[in-house]
């Protein structure tokens, strides 16, 4: 299993070869409260990284999902359509959100597991 | 008990508590050449010569009646039952503002939900929502709904769509860097293609046809639809539109000098993220008895800003209600005797018309319903003959579309009785 990496706006990341696997944190999800919907891109669309990719919006707020990564979106978690809450359930396995393969490098300031633990603890208070 | 509540004791106790001596200073920011020392009004009016004053007022008015008024274009003179102010006027619906919450407002609720079923129905579509401000903003906002959805920022206008509806999306385009273009070739590009059915001239459009393009190139059709008409025409949602929305000042609302009115949007159910505005749905409450509530208002549209699809976060609730008792009285027969009179009306007034010399029908092989555009020899001052004979005549449409130079539509709606057109046809050949 390829090391999570995690972006200072809540998203995180896994690589495999050249493929990113792209969700948002337990952190983020705790703080949304109930996922009620996901507007999500379509496969084959460019993204960049820090780009706005798509809308999460839960009972009490709508954000921005940005994407960590630049490259093309090759898949989505359609599960997502019919059962949003796997984003609060099971953030980082099956409420994962969407796929990119990657163009260039994955950039090398991603947080890991504990200094973002660190970051989003500052930003909480 | 005075009307202000601020007693003066009041006043000086929060000018004394933010350590101010005198209202005055609180206004020391602004310069006094922009200041108003003094209102230079008249002494106030008895409310017996407040009316009369204002009656004189109200006499300098033209007002035809509504039988002798051949004109639309967007707003129609109909027969209006008793029922619908009856209802409109009860004052838990006549209020100043509509609220929403389901504890206090099940009447506004249910009523809103009456209106959005029977949208959903006469446009062959899932899912309707409140209302909208008028036709030309509900253009407007399904547009943007269709952006967002495709992705793409063209919107392509086919036909004669109502000018001042494709003046509303030019200037909502502008802001949201959407490009509003005339034709009927969707591209790559093109995000929605929008159809007005009956177009703007009354004439009927291929809808099918145009939907089918639309589409073929990947984008939404958007049909701009007669809510009358569809008693007696195929709904949008019966050939694929995505999106229907219109003006529905004919469902029981006055010309009203061209508002308030009401507009109503429906859509195909998987676009119900993207529809602006509230939707009301019917629930149940603890004790398990039906009730309504607000169901669904995409929360980005309350707090995304710039970013939100659409910012309108409420509706014409009262034209709404006048709209579904409208149409609730009618009925489905009701709406289709109205539709079917209105029809037969305007063919009759459109034979007669053009067989008066030098008149001409300016689309013979297009088919209309109960308005139609015919070209009018020397029209302006024949309208202003009539005009002065207390006729209001048909719209002179060269004002927007310079191809159509002498070209007027004429109107006949269920009011318009036979006697009336007859008048009509006898002005004009006297005064010819």
């Amino acid at each position: 299993m390829a090391e999570r990496r995690y972006a200072k706006t809540h998203e995180w990341l896994t690589v495999d070869g050249k493929t990113a696997t792209v969700g948002i944190t337990d952190f983020a999800q705790a703080q949304l409260g109930d996922v009620v919907f996901l507007d999500l891109p379509k496969p084959g669309r460019k993204v960049s990284r820090g780009e706005a990719f798509g809308v999460v919006e839960s009972v009490k707020a709508a954000s921005d999902l940005y994407s960590p990564v630049s490259g093309t979106v090759s898949a989505v978690n359609d599960k997502l359509s019919s059962n949003p809450e796997l984003v609060n359930s099971d953030p980082l396995g099956e409420g994962w959100i969407m796929k990119v393969e990657i163009s260039g490098a994955v950039p090398d300031d991603l947080m890991d597991e504990a200094e973002y633990e660190k970051s989003a603890e500052a930003s909480a208070h | 008990m005075p009307y202000l509540v601020h007693s003066p004791q009041d006043r000086e106790e929060m000018l004394a508590a933010i350590g101010v001596e005198t209202m005055d200073q609180l206004l020391v920011d602004i310069p006094s050449s922009l200041r108003i020392d003094e209102l230079k009004l008249p002494r106030g009016l008895s409310e017996f010569d407040t009316l009369a004053q204002v009656q004189g007022l109200a006499d300098k008015n033209r007002v035809f009646p509504d039988r002798l008024t051949f004109r639309g274009g967007g707003v129609y003179r109909r027969f209006i039952p008793t029922a619908v102010a009856a209802v409109t006027g009860k004052p838990e619906f006549y209020t100043a503002y509509t609220p929403y919450q389901p504890e206090a407002s099940q009447g506004t609720l249910q009523a809103i939900f009456e209106f959005q079923t029977l949208i959903a129905e006469l446009t062959g579509l899932d899912v309707a929502n409140a209302s909208l401000y008028d036709g030309a903003t509900a253009v407007a906002e399904a547009s943007m709904m269709a952006r967002v959805q495709t992705g793409r920022d063209e919107i392509l206008v086919a036909g004669y769509l109502h000018p001042e509806y494709l003046e509303v999306l030019r200037t909502f385009s502008e802001g949201r860097g959407m490009k509003v273009r005339r034709g009927d070739e969707p591209n790559a590009k093109t995000a929605a293609v929008v159809f007005q059915q009956p177009d703007f001239l009354g004439l009927l459009v291929d809808a099918r046809g145009l939907t089918e393009r639309a589409h073929a190139a990947g984008a939404l059709a958007i049909a701009c639809v007669d809510p009358i008409s569809l008693a007696i025409l195929a709904p949008p949602g019966e050939y694929g539109a995505d999106i229907a929305v219109g003006e529905g000042q004919q469902l029981g609302l006055t010309p009203s000098f061209g508002g308030p009115h009401v507009g109503f949007i429906a859509c195909r159910k998987d676009l119900v993220r993207r529809l602006p505005g509230r939707l009301i749905g019917s629930s149940h409450d603890a004790q398990g008895r039906r009730g309504f509530v607000l169901t669904l208002t995409a929360r980005e549209q309350h707090i995304r800003r710039e970013k939100a699809t659409s910012n309108i976060c409420t509706n014409h609730s009262l034209c709404a209600l006048a709209a579904a008792v409208y149409m609730t009285y009618m009925g489905e027969a009701g709406l289709r005797q109205v539709a079917d009179t209105s029809f037969k009306r305007a063919h009759s007034l459109s034979e007669r018309l053009s067989k008066l010399p030098g008149w001409e029908m300016a689309f013979p092989e297009r088919q209309f319903l109960n308005e139609f555009p015919i070209i009018v020899p020397k029209a302006k001052p024949l309208l202003r003959r009539l005009a002065r004979k207390g006729v209001l005549g048909g719209l002179e449409v060269s004002r927007w579309f310079r191809e159509l130079k002498g070209v007027v539509t004429f109107t006949c709606t269920e009011v318009n009785d036979p006697a009336a057109i007859e008048h009509l046809v006898e002005l004009i050949q006297a005064s010819s």
